[in-house]
């Protein structure tokens, strides 16, 4: 023990001097047993009142609600929705974009961050991951839906069939029904592949047999052996990169659905990267918005500490900048193309009547409020954070409508224009969703490991061979 | 399964506890040095250095995620193929049947999830899980490398095995608590 302590004293001489030094990922850090029991007390202790109070109405809104508005919706058709002629695409399409967006920052921090060795990223990966389980399930439904007879959904699938129906691979609506269903999988294999060893925490820990049994059964029989953790981090490599490459078709194929057509303000080159930005800085909001109440009610302070708030911030505030470049070279390239159409609808996104609030308070939040978190004061202020993150969200959404909404609704020919008010069942469809999202992240809180205790373990002074405080001599560093 | 009739227990291996990976790392170094083949360490999260000790080669899992990826590559752009231009020819826009980009897409999308699934199940298939039973999770100090302790064991099926040197050893390298483990069948 003094051996180590002497050789940590020396450590520190040699460290580079305090304003250089990286924040640490957990603070007050006493150990791995102590990280342990910290981690996944939440899910072993009582359930708390706010979890209850929160997970009522997120039930019964995903439970009483949704189903509502979908058997409605079904049974008597895609009228039930505002979507007419000429906006064929309402808020279904508007949401679906949405949920994608909030789905695509979570692979961002789990996948992308470890390929760059991030390792503030342990700490908050498992949540984004589950955030973005999530929120594919809720995206998916949207198009599934849309269809208006979902129950010939299964024509969409390559599947030998008698009337000898074949999907038509050549639009890019078809490589979407791919692309949403591989990021569902995939995601979820991710999510579920990392809890493995988590599970197994969970298992040696349970003190009742049904506990035991139930992550007996989920941990597969893990044992933590070196040749077991030797495959595991390859196989978690290669997953990441593939997660990776996920966040950036996903929404370059959902782009794409608009900007092969011809309407003007879809019809842009720049629509598959505009997406993908979109949807990373639409889910960073979302990840300030679940984190913040979060990390203060599960008594995870120390864990997702604000050094990491700071980071998330900072970064949908890169995501938050490149979406104003891109608002700027839209207009841009609307006017300078000199196309009488591009300019009509741009134009109308400002200086129209009827969508003209939300196109403000689009340029208002992501233009304007974004450029708060410049600011080291509101990054470091949770409140401020929560609301910013809030408004990224409306703003991302509001963006969606426009460009959606916006576009359809004064096309080419002037006789054809018409608005779009969604209905009730638009709106209690969205609410529904919500409420399946924030049902299901709940009870992702309560009762699985919500942060990856292994990787956060590996990550920790103690847990590195060559540090003193993980076991190293004088000898080892020499 | 005859085993099975008559419950016997022989031991699995010997079990020594280290606190911290240091130490594991330094006394996997010298069991290794000292001949033996069937040993393996246990940890909390992967440590770092201990696949040069154990002399582990690269994973197999990236190749069975390349064949998994390939597989579902080459299946979908048969697919859009043969449904697109061979049994059903659609005509759309005046575009070919079939041409590499159209088809680039889906056939991308279908390789990610091809590779996904071939990493998990590589994963899963070299590591033998699931599995319903281990003897070193009926140990109860076992559960303590989930939490904070680093075990090594040394595996009965050693040609070196010895119960009374093997412990000697593990004892000499600082391992604690060194019993031996069970194999209730």
């Amino acid at each position: 023990m003094s051996d180590s302590a002497t050789n940590l004293e020396e450590l520190k001489k040699l460290a580079p001097p305090v304003e250089l030094q990286r924040a640490p990922v957990v603070e007050g850090n006493q150990g791995l047993g102590w990280l342990t029991d910290k981690l996944s007390v939440f899910a072993e202790g009582k359930t708390p009142k706010w979890w209850l109070a929160l997970f009522l109405p997120a039930a019964f809104a995903g439970t009483v609600i949704f189903p509502i508005c979908l058997f409605y919706q079904i049974s008597v058709g895609v009228g039930a929705w505002g979507n007419n002629h000429p906006v064929m695409w309402g808020l279904d399409i508007v949401n679906f974009i949405w949920w994608v967006g909030v789905a695509h920052a979570g692979t961002l921090i789990s996948a992308l961050l470890f390929l760059t060795k991030q390792h503030w990223r342990t700490t908050i990966g498992r949540m984004a991951e589950a955030m973005t389980v999530f929120s594919v399930m809720m995206a998916g439904l949207y198009p599934a839906i849309h269809t208006g007879r979902p129950w010939f959904d299964w024509f969409m699938f390559p599947v030998p069939n008698s009337n000898a129906l074949w999907p038509q691979f050549k639009s890019p609506l078809m490589w979407d029904v791919f692309a949403v269903n591989t990021y569902l999988v995939v995601s979820s294999l991710f999510w579920f592949m990392g809890m493995i060893p988590d599970f197994a925490v969970f298992r040696d820990r349970s003190t009742t047999r049904v506990r035991k049994a139930i992550f007996s059964f989920l941990a597969m029989g893990w044992t933590g052996s070196a040749r077991q953790w030797h495959h595991y981090e390859k196989a978690y490599m290669v997953l990441c990169g593939l997660c990776t490459l996920l966040v950036f078709t996903v929404s370059s194929i959902v782009g794409l659905d608009f900007c092969t057509s011809q309407i003007a303000g879809w019809h842009a080159t720049i629509f598959p990267l505009y997406f993908v930005i979109g949807a990373v800085f639409c889910g960073f909001g979302m990840m300030l918005v679940i984190l913040i109440p979060l990390r203060k009610w599960c008594g995870l302070e120390n864990v997702i500490t604000m050094s990491h708030m700071d980071k998330v911030a900072k970064l949908a505030l890169v995501a938050g900048l490149i979406i104003d470049y891109i608002y700027a070279m839209e207009f841009f390239i609307a006017w300078y193309s000199g196309d009488t159409y591009e300019r009509w609808v741009f134009g109308h996104r400002i200086f129209g009547h009827t969508y003209i609030v939300l196109g403000w308070m689009l340029i208002g939040i992501n233009v304007g409020v974004t450029q708060l978190l410049w600011f080291k004061k509101i990054r470091s202020n949770l409140l401020a954070l929560f609301i910013i993150g809030v408004l990224i969200n409306i703003g991302m959404w509001t963006e969606r409508f426009v460009i959606v909404v916006g576009s359809l609704y004064q096309e080419f020919l002037p006789a054809n224009w018409g608005k779009y008010m969604p209905t009730m069942w638009d709106i209690g469809l969205y609410i529904g969703t919500l409420g399946a999202f924030f049902m299901l992240y709940l009870l992702f809180v309560k009762f699985l490991p919500m942060i990856a205790i292994s990787e956060v373990k590996g990550v920790m002074p103690a847990g590195d061979p060559h540090h003193p405080l993980g076991g190293a001599k004088k000898e080892d560093r020499a | 399964m005859s085993e099975k009739t008559i419950p016997s227990s022989k031991p699995y291996g010997l079990m020594a506890e280290f606190d911290t990976p240091g130490d594991l790392l330094r006394a996997a170094e010298k069991v290794r040095d000292a001949g033996y083949n069937r040993w393996d360490v246990f940890t909390p999260f992967p440590v770092h250095g201990m696949d040069k000790v154990m002399g582990l080669k690269n994973s197999l899992v990236g190749w069975v995620s390349l064949a998994g990826g390939a597989f579902m590559f080459l299946n979908v752009a048969f697919l859009i193929w043969f449904s697109n231009a061979f049994e059903y020819p659609l005509m759309v826009g005046g575009k070919p049947m079939f041409s590499a980009p159209m088809t680039f897409v889906p056939a991308y999308i279908m390789l990610i999830m091809g590779a996904a699934v071939g990493a998990l199940i590589g994963m899963l298939g070299l590591n033998q899980l699931p599995r319903l039973h281990h003897p070193l999770l009926d140990h109860k100090r076992f559960a303590l490398v989930s939490r904070d302790k680093f075990v090594m064991v040394i595996g009965a099926m050693d040609e070196k095995f010895c119960v009374t040197g093997t412990k000697e050893l593990l004892e000499s390298i600082g391992g604690a608590n060194v019993e031996i483990v069970e194999d209730k069948e």
